[in-house]
Parts: C-alpha cells; sequence; structure tokens
C-alpha cells in the first residue's frame, strides 16, 4: 500500500507541477508555426513578410449594394473615417482630393526628389536644353497642364518624376469619384493597416472598426442593402484564428461529448466514466506543460490535438478495464495478472506511437515538432498513469458492465469475416495501383493546401486584387543595412544598377523607396547642385536667347529654386497621411537587425504578353556591381514553392523513419518474421487505402495527411498487436474481452479524429481525413487476418 | 507610385484637347451629320499652332493623322519631337521618346467627355455630341464652320469652343480656344480621299 500512496503522490505532484506550466503558458495561433524554423536569409525575408510585411498589413475593401453613387459616397465617407481614426497609415480610393495632396507634395519637393538634378542641368547648356524640352512638350497634346506650371517648373522636374514611373496604367476606374471595378457593381479601396502582421489584436480592432463605421455610414445614408467586403492578409489572419479557435473548441467539445457517450452507453458508471477519461486528462496537461517548456508557447493547434489524444490514450483505460475485469473474473483476484498479460502489449503499443510522433520532432516546422512532442508526452503520462496509478484509484469493488456478450458478437463476426481474407491483398494491391496510377498528383504542390483561408475567400481577395491592380510583389530585391540611411543610401546604389537592366529587357521596372525618399546625402547633393538665386537669374537669359520665352516671365522659378536650396530634407513624416507614405512605408522595414529597403522588380513581358521569370544571375551581377552582393534578389513565389518542397520532402523522409523505427521495434519485440508480417500487412493496407481514397475523391496531400496516416499506423499497431498476441499465445479464451475493448477503443479513435475530418481549418481535417479511417481499416483489416488464424487453430 | 499614375493620368486628359480629325461637308447639322455617318477613314496631313501668352511666338508642330471608323484615331506627330498618339477605343497611348503613356478613359470622366467630341465628330454622332455640348452650324455649304460649346462645367473650364470649319466634303481647320484665352489651330489636307 505504501507503494500505491507512493504512486499516487507522484502523480499529484507532477499533476500539481504540470498545472502550473499551464497556467504561466503563453500561447498563439499564428499559422506561422507552420513556417520554417532555421531559415535561409530568403525564406527568413518570406517568413517576415508573410508575418508582419507589406503583405501582412494590405487591406482590400469592396463595398456592395445600393446604386452606384450611393456606394461612391459610402467610399469617401469610409475612407474619410478610415484616414481620421489612425488605425491606417494610408487610405486609397481614387478620390481626386487625396491625390491632390500627393501631388502638392511631389511638387514641392521636386528639386530634392528629381534624379534628373546635377549642376550641368543648371548651367546655361544644360538650362537652354531642359527649358527648350519643356518648351516642345506644351507643343504636345500633353502640353496643357505643363502650360500652367511652366513659370514655376521650366526645366520640367515633376515630368522626370513622372517619367520615371512606368508606364502600366493599374489604377482602378473612377465612377462618381471613387475606384470601382470594372463592371460598375462594386466600390473599391486599398488600405494599409498601421499595426503589423504580427499584432494581431490589433489588425483585428481596425478590422471591427472599418465594419461598425461602415454599418453606421450606411444607415445614415439610408443604403439598406449596403454591404462592405474585406479580404488582404489581415482579415486571413485574423479569421484563421478565429477559425481556429472557434474549431478547436467546438471539435474538443464534440469529440469528446462522443467519447463521454459512448463510454457512458458501455460502462454505464460515471465513476468508470471518471477513471477512464483521468489518463486522457493527464496526458492533456503533460503534452501542453511539456510543450510550454520545449518551447516557449503553445499553439492553437497543438492543443486541438487534445481531441486526437483522447483518440489513443483513453484505448489504455479501456484495455485495463475490460481486460483487467476479464482476468479477475478468471480467478486472479489481483490486477497483477493483468500486468503481466496486457501491459508489455500496451507498452509495445505506446513505444510504436511514440517512434511515430519522434519522427515529428525533428520536424523543421514548429508547429508539427510541438505536435510531435505533445502527442509523446500526452501518451508517456497517460500510459504510465494507466499503469501505476490507475489501479491504485479504482475502488475494490469496481466493476464496469460485463461485455463479453459484445465481444462474444464481435468474435462470431470476426470468424464469419475470415472468409474475405483473401480481399486484404487484393485491396493492398488495387490501392497500390490506384495510388501508383495518381503519383503526379497526390500532393498539394505549394503551401496553399495548409492555408486555413476558405475558398470562396480566396476567390473574394483574387477578384478585389485584381480590379485593384494591387501589387503581388513576386520579385524582390532586399538591401539590409544598420540604419534607415545606409539602406537608402544601398536601395540607391542598387537602383543606378538596376537601371540598365531595365534598358536591356531584363526586367521591365522595378520600384524603389528612394524614388519618394531620397538618402538625406542625395537629397543633399540635389541641393547643392542648385545654383544660388543670383547665379540662377544671371544664367537664365543666356540660356533662354534662342527660346521664345523670356526670362522675367520665369521668377516663379527662381522663387522656387532659392526655397529649395535651403528646404528641410525630406523624412518619412513629411508624407504622413499621402498615399506617398503607403509607397514609403511599403518598402521600406525596420527590422530586427536594422532596416531593409525593398526593391521590388517587374518581370519582363513576353511577346504573347505573358510574363518571363527575371533571369537571377543577371540581377546578382547588379547588386555584385552595386557593392552590395550581400543583398538577396528574392522571388517570393518560387521561393515559397521551395520551402514548401523541402518540408514535404523532410516530412515525408521523417515519415518514413517513423515508420522504419515502428517496424524495427515490432521486429525486436515480436521476433518472428511471419509475426511481423501479420501485424504489418494490416497497417500497410489500410494506408495504401486511405491514399487511395484520397487520391480517388480528389483530395490533395499536404505534410499534414502524412502526419495523420503516421497517427494511423501508431494507432492501428495497438490493434494489431493485440489480435497478433491473442492469436499467437492461443489466448483464445480471451478473445472476446479483447475484441470488445479493441471495438470500443476503435470507436473512440473514429470519434475522436473523425469529427476532425468536418473541421475548415486544413490542418485539423487533413488528419481528421487519415486518421478516422486509418484506424477503422488497420482494426477491421487485422480482425480479418487474426480471424484466419483461428480458424486455422 | 500610383500618385504619379495621377498626375500622368492628368497631362494625358489635356492630351485630348489636340486631337482633330477630318470630315466631310454638309448642307445642315442633319446632313452633316449623316455624310459624316458615312465617312470610313482616311488620312491627312496636319499643321498645328498654339498661340501661348506666356510665349512670344505660336509652336508649331505638323504630322499626319489616320482616322480608322468608328473608334481609331492615330496621330503622328512628326516636328519638332516625334511623337505618336493613339485612341484605340477606350484606351488613349501617348509615345514620346522612350516613354509611353496609357490612359483607360473610364478613369476619366473629363477625358471622356473630350474623346467623344472628337468621336461624335468623326462618326457624325449628333446624339454623342449634344450630351455634352451645343452645336452651331453656320455658313454656307461652301464654307461651313460647326462650333461645339461644352455644356459641362468641368470641360468649359478648360476649353471654352472647339470650331470645326469645312469646305463642302471636307473638314480643313479645328481650333481649340482654351478658357485662359490661349488656343491651337490646327489646319488639315488631306493625303488621301475616300
Amino acid at each position: 500500500m505504501n507503494a500505491a500512496r507512493r504512486a499516487i503522490a507522484v502523480w499529484l505532484l507532477a499533476l500539481a507541477a504540470g498545472l502550473v506550466v499551464i497556467a504561466r503558458a503563453d500561447y498563439t495561433a499564428d499559422m506561422s508555426a507552420f513556417l520554417p524554423k532555421n531559415p535561409s536569409p530568403q525564406q527568413q525575408l518570406l517568413v517576415d513578410q508573410l508575418k508582419a510585411g507589406v503583405l501582412s498589413r494590405m487591406l482590400l475593401i469592396g463595398i456592395e449594394g445600393g446604386d452606384a453613387p450611393a456606394r461612391a459616397a459610402l467610399s469617401r465617407a469610409l475612407a474619410e473615417r478610415m484616414r481620421a481614426g489612425g488605425d491606417f497609415s494610408a487610405v486609397r480610393n481614387g478620390e481626386a482630393g487625396a491625390h491632390a495632396r500627393d501631388r502638392e507634395l511631389l511638387f514641392a519637393n521636386r528639386y530634392l526628389l528629381s534624379p534628373a538634378v546635377t549642376p550641368e542641368r543648371f548651367a546655361v547648356a544644360g538650362l537652354a536644353q531642359a527649358i527648350g524640352d519643356s518648351i516642345d512638350l506644351l507643343a504636345s497634346p500633353a502640353g496643357l497642364m505643363l502650360k500652367r506650371l511652366l513659370p514655376q517648373d521650366p526645366t520640367g522636374e515633376l515630368m522626370e518624376l513622372v517619367g520615371a514611373l512606368d508606364g502600366g496604367s493599374g489604377s482602378p476606374p473612377s465612377l462618381h469619384g471613387a475606384w470601382a471595378s470594372r463592371d460598375g457593381q462594386r466600390a473599391i479601396l486599398m488600405a494599409q493597416v498601421r499595426a503589423s502582421g504580427a499584432d494581431l489584436d490589433a489588425q483585428e480592432a481596425a478590422l471591427a472598426r472599418i465594419r461598425t463605421d461602415f454599418a453606421a455610414l450606411a444607415a445614415q445614408a439610408g443604403v439598406a442593402d449596403a454591404r462592405v467586403l474585406l479580404s488582404g492578409s489581415p482579415v486571413f489572419a485574423t479569421s484563421s484564428r478565429d477559425t481556429i479557435r472557434s474549431e478547436v473548441t467546438r471539435l474538443s467539445i464534440l469529440g469528446t461529448l462522443g467519447v463521454v457517450c459512448l463510454l457512458l452507453l458501455v460502462y454505464r458508471s460515471f465513476t468508470a466514466l471518471a477513471l477512464g477519461l483521468l489518463p486522457v486528462a493527464c496526458g492533456v496537461v503533460a503534452g501542453i506543460a511539456a510543450v510550454s517548456l520545449g518551447f516557449g508557447t503553445v499553439h492553437g493547434i497543438t492543443i486541438g490535438f487534445g481531441t486526437t489524444l483522447i483518440g489513443e490514450a483513453i484505448d489504455y483505460s479501456i484495455y485495463y478495464f475490460v481486460q483487467s475485469q476479464r482476468a479477475r473474473d478468471g480467478g486472479d483476484s489481483d490486477a497483477g495478472s493483468w500486468m503481466q498479460r496486457f501491459w508489455p502489449t500496451i507498452r509495445l503499443g505506446v513505444t510504436t506511437s511514440i517512434c511515430g510522433f519522434a519522427a515529428l520532432l525533428f520536424s523543421g516546422f514548429p508547429g508539427l515538432a510541438q505536435l510531435g512532442l505533445y502527442s509523446i508526452a500526452g501518451l508517456v503520462a497517460a500510459a504510465a498513469f494507466t499503469r501505476f496509478v490507475l489501479p491504485q484509484l479504482c475502488p475494490e469493488d469496481f466493476r464496469i458492465r460485463d461485455i463479453t456478450g459484445i465481444g462474444e458478437r464481435l468474435a462470431g463476426g470476426v470468424a464469419r469475416l475470415a472468409a474475405l481474407r483473401w480481399i486484404v491483398p487484393v485491396l493492398a494491391l488495387a490501392a497500390a495501383a490506384t495510388v501508383f496510377a495518381h503519383r503526379d498528383t497526390l500532393w498539394n504542390p505549394g503551401l496553399g493546401g495548409l492555408s486555413p483561408i476558405p475558398a470562396d475567400a480566396q476567390q473574394l481577395d483574387q477578384s478585389l486584387r485584381a480590379e485593384l491592380g494591387a501589387p503581388d510583389l513576386r520579385y524582390l530585391v532586399v538591401a539590409n543595412a544598420g540604419s534607415r540611411e545606409a539602406s537608402l543610401a544601398a536601395a540607391e546604389r542598387i537602383g543606378r544598377e538596376l537601371q540598365p537592366l531595365v534598358e536591356r529587357g531584363v526586367i521591365a521596372g522595378f520600384d524603389s523607396p528612394t524614388r519618394f525618399l531620397p538618402s538625406a546625402a542625395t537629397q543633399r547633393a540635389r541641393q547643392q547642385a542648385l545654383p544660388a538665386p543670383d547665379e540662377l537669374a544671371r544664367r537664365l537669359p543666356a540660356a533662354l536667347r534662342e527660346l521664345p520665352l523670356r526670362a522675367d516671365k520665369l521668377q516663379p522659378f527662381l522663387d522656387d529654386v532659392a526655397r529649395a536650396r535651403t528646404q528641410p530634407l525630406l523624412t518619412p513624416e513629411a508624407f504622413a497621411g499621402s498615399t506617398l507614405a503607403l509607397a514609403v512605408d511599403a518598402l521600406l522595414l525596420p527590422g530586427s537587425a536594422g532596416w531593409s529597403a525593398l526593391l521590388p522588380l517587374r518581370a519582363p513581358q513576353g511577346a504573347d504578353g505573358r510574363l518571363l521569370p527575371i533571369d537571377p544571375a543577371a540581377v546578382r551581377q547588379a547588386l555584385a556591381a552595386a557593392g552590395q552582393p550581400e543583398a538577396l534578389f528574392v522571388d517570393l513565389l518560387g521561393e515559397s514553392n521551395r520551402l514548401y518542397a523541402t518540408y514535404l520532402d523532410e516530412a515525408i523522409l521523417l515519415s518514413l523513419a517513423g515508420f522504419a523505427a515502428i517496424v524495427l521495434l515490432l521486429a525486436l519485440a515480436l521476433r518472428s518474421p511471419a509475426r511481423l508480417a501479420r501485424v504489418l500487412l494490416p497497417l500497410v493496407t489500410a494506408v495504401l487505402l486511405v491514399v487511395a481514397g484520397l487520391a480517388l475523391a480528389g483530395e490533395k496531400m499536404t505534410l499534414l495527411h502524412l502526419v495523420g496516416l503516421l497517427l494511423a499506423v501508431a494507432v492501428g499497431s495497438n490493434y494489431a498487436l493485440f489480435f497478433d498476441r491473442s492469436g499467437s499465445a492461443g489466448d483464445r479464451a480471451g478473445t472476446p474481452q479483447t475484441l470488445a475493448s479493441l471495438a470500443l477503443a476503435n470507436c473512440t479513435t473514429m470519434i475522436g479524429f473523425g469529427v476532425l475530418a468536418f473541421s475548415q481549418v486544413p490542418v485539423l481535417r487533413a488528419i481528421g481525413v487519415t486518421v478516422g479511417p486509418g484506424a477503422v481499416l488497420a482494426l477491421l483489416l487485422a480482425a480479418i487476418l487474426a480471424g484466419q488464424r483461428e480458424r486455422r487453430a | 507610385m500610383n500618385a504619379l499614375r495621377l498626375c500622368r493620368s492628368t497631362l494625358l486628359s489635356a492630351v485630348l484637347l489636340g486631337l482633330a480629325a477630318p470630315a466631310l461637308a454638309a448642307r445642315d447639322l442633319a446632313t452633316l451629320m449623316h455624310d459624316l455617318a458615312q465617312h470610313k477613314g482616311g488620312r491627312v496631313r496636319f499643321v498645328e499652332k498654339k498661340y501661348i501668352a506666356l510665349l512670344d511666338k505660336p509652336l508649331v508642330s505638323s504630322g499626319e493623322m489616320t482616322y480608322t471608323a468608328p473608334d481609331r484615331l492615330e496621330k503622328r506627330t512628326l516636328q519638332p519631337k516625334p511623337e505618336v498618339l493613339v485612341l484605340d477605343r477606350d484606351t488613349l497611348t501617348l509615345e514620346r521618346g522612350k516613354q509611353k503613356f496609357v490612359l483607360r478613359l473610364a478613369d476619366q470622366p473629363e477625358a471622356q467627355v473630350f474623346v467623344d467630341s472628337i468621336r461624335g465628330t468623326l462618326a457624325g454622332n449628333r446624339a454623342l455630341l449634344e450630351r455634352s455640348y451645343a452645336l452651331h452650324l453656320s455658313g454656307t455649304r461652301e464654307r461651313w464652320s460647326l462650333s461645339l460649346l461644352p455644356s459641362d462645367q468641368r470641360i468649359a473650364a478648360l476649353v471654352s469652343r472647339i470650331t470645326v470649319g469645312g469646305t463642302r466634303h471636307q473638314v480643313d481647320s479645328i481650333e481649340y480656344l482654351q478658357a485662359d484665352g490661349d488656343r491651337a489651330v490646327m489646319t488639315i489636307t488631306p493625303i488621301e480621299a475616300q
């Protein structure tokens, strides 16, 4: 009894410690847990972009309902509130007023911004050339607006700024003074959330404010059917967090309820139920505590696997109750006989499961590694509890309802199933053939398969993105430096080397934060290139000698140049609230180690109008020529696909290693190739059938399907081992009870994992659709093969 | 980046002031429009003089224009700087040196109205013209003159009158009188008759 008390004391202490750890743990629902842990610099950039970059803050907004003027009015009113509210660093909806401010900013700072400003341009010959060009331009149809600006800007610096841009016209059409979709049925806006993508709470609050503001504005305007559509990373990130939270809660409750009902139905005893659930509870506590200690934060999805743990850990108590009862009924008064007869089998089952999950531990995805650690810790704790504590907690007269009857009926069924034993190899071959036929389409080729964003939300995003001409930022050059100034200077040097690539057609064009925010050195150099007022006044008459323009008309020019020479240098703050801020914010990012300047490159178009890939060697050469060999050239799409491919390969390798470990372990324990084959055949066939089923259903597998299959093998090996044990030990009396406990365990597994198949979160769904059917198939197939041996015996 | 695109759009809406095209003679407005509607296209030489108060002498440019009914117009300026302007359906393209600007008319209601004035004249679409302009036909069949007075305030702020003149079957001049008093006069000589 001393030993019993010690076991309970140790258990209570461990439980208390686990609960303390859990209470102090950090929880996250950040999907980037499924991004790599030790990325290359390029991958790090991708991860940063996904987590906190421009993409993570860009919001696409559509307004539907009412008529076109009403939608435009709502767009303007909403944009005004958003601009005033402070949640957004920029809001664009095509309003004329908003662009007037941009234009004024550009014009007021043209001598700091124009790359054409050099000492030569402001010498007599340069002035004559530049002013002559401007006058020529007046003859062009483009001259109307220039005519008004000529006295102030005779050298055409504004045109230089305009000319520095590419010709692609990406702005959406305006309708009644606000952007509208091409079919005119939707007003559209684009905004940048101020909060970083890492600050989901702030993003969520900003989104909620848009919705309430819009509802108020729509009610005020009396547009009853008006609705606002939001899309973009902030929406996806917050809604997938919500989905994961609610799904995890809902499915855990559903799964637990299902298991509880089933157990109550079978045990007809609340004591038994409570005792039966205790190993699971211990497993969950141990799992979360281990993850918290091992990783620092616990992912929501990891906790969601509480449901899946129920699937396996509850089996232990089921085996204990059902089988120890039989042992006692068979005359053994204490539980020791159960220990001898069944515990080794359970122990082997637990060990195989641990081998399976250990594979996950080595995954480069922190999310998967968490799942691995969670499951291992949970299973060990649940098994240890069942072995050492549960027998001590059971009351002396503890009994569950006798389920021998069920077991006997099942045994009859199994015996009949044996007639179908030929079906197992046939099924295995057919499934293998199906898998082979679909080998090219088995896998989901991108990270998209892991994305928890529903298809209709993705569709809305695509349509808004196309209508807004929102950039996809596929190709980036990134210059990192310790300070903002240094990164801008690096971007300028890189820009100078990229220009020849544009002329050679290697790239169609590029953007740079320095277009609107040149480095201080460059701005100062431009200021110094401007002559003093007296000097400029002396040069002008000479420059204008051949031109039909008299110097006295250009007093505004002299004034503006004099002002530009001493005006304060441009800072990002100068742009606050303008569209230019959006451009600078998007391309100049503070990072953990200094600043990053992003230079998005535009791919050249082929003859058929399709975009061609950019030659990375040419770009890297330009970076080296710019003295920035450490600057990165990133193809984000290629990088994310490469990243995924790496991890898929890794997952396949780890799964195979896990499977190999399970096989090795079984081989050592069973010490018989024939028995090993009997245990493995149903498992392998079950896996093949599940994969074939997925292929036939058109579902493309992701990493998580692979994890699910490994879980199915781990769980299924328990069944196969019991059948093997009861078969080979000639333990025929045990068969009905063993069968009953296996069937019950299988049902709980099916419920625990099965509910996941109905999840909208692909990660959970993938586990559900593989483990649920996989476990059932493993049991059925193992039973069929066991029945065969039984008849022979 | 997009801000500048807008500046460019504004520049381009101004572009349309320079557009003009050949037309056929007519006896009265209805007949003139009917005759214009029969016109399927052609190629002309143009000389455009811009009288700008700021400058001491008028700016002269010249080149060729081609009209293909109903909605394609190409204005190819050769002097003083080569430049090509193409109006094709709803897209306006301006190429000048290495620069190429594209404007979608739907983006710019003002530009749309200008384009309507040209399209309406070229295609003889009276209804389209009268949507934005008051029309006045004067003179004789030998020497007629059609004035377009903008009824849209936004247009009137830029152009106070467009005058198309012609003799019998032929448009030979188009004058834009701008709201600030500057004007542009384009004289047209056909290269090929229809």
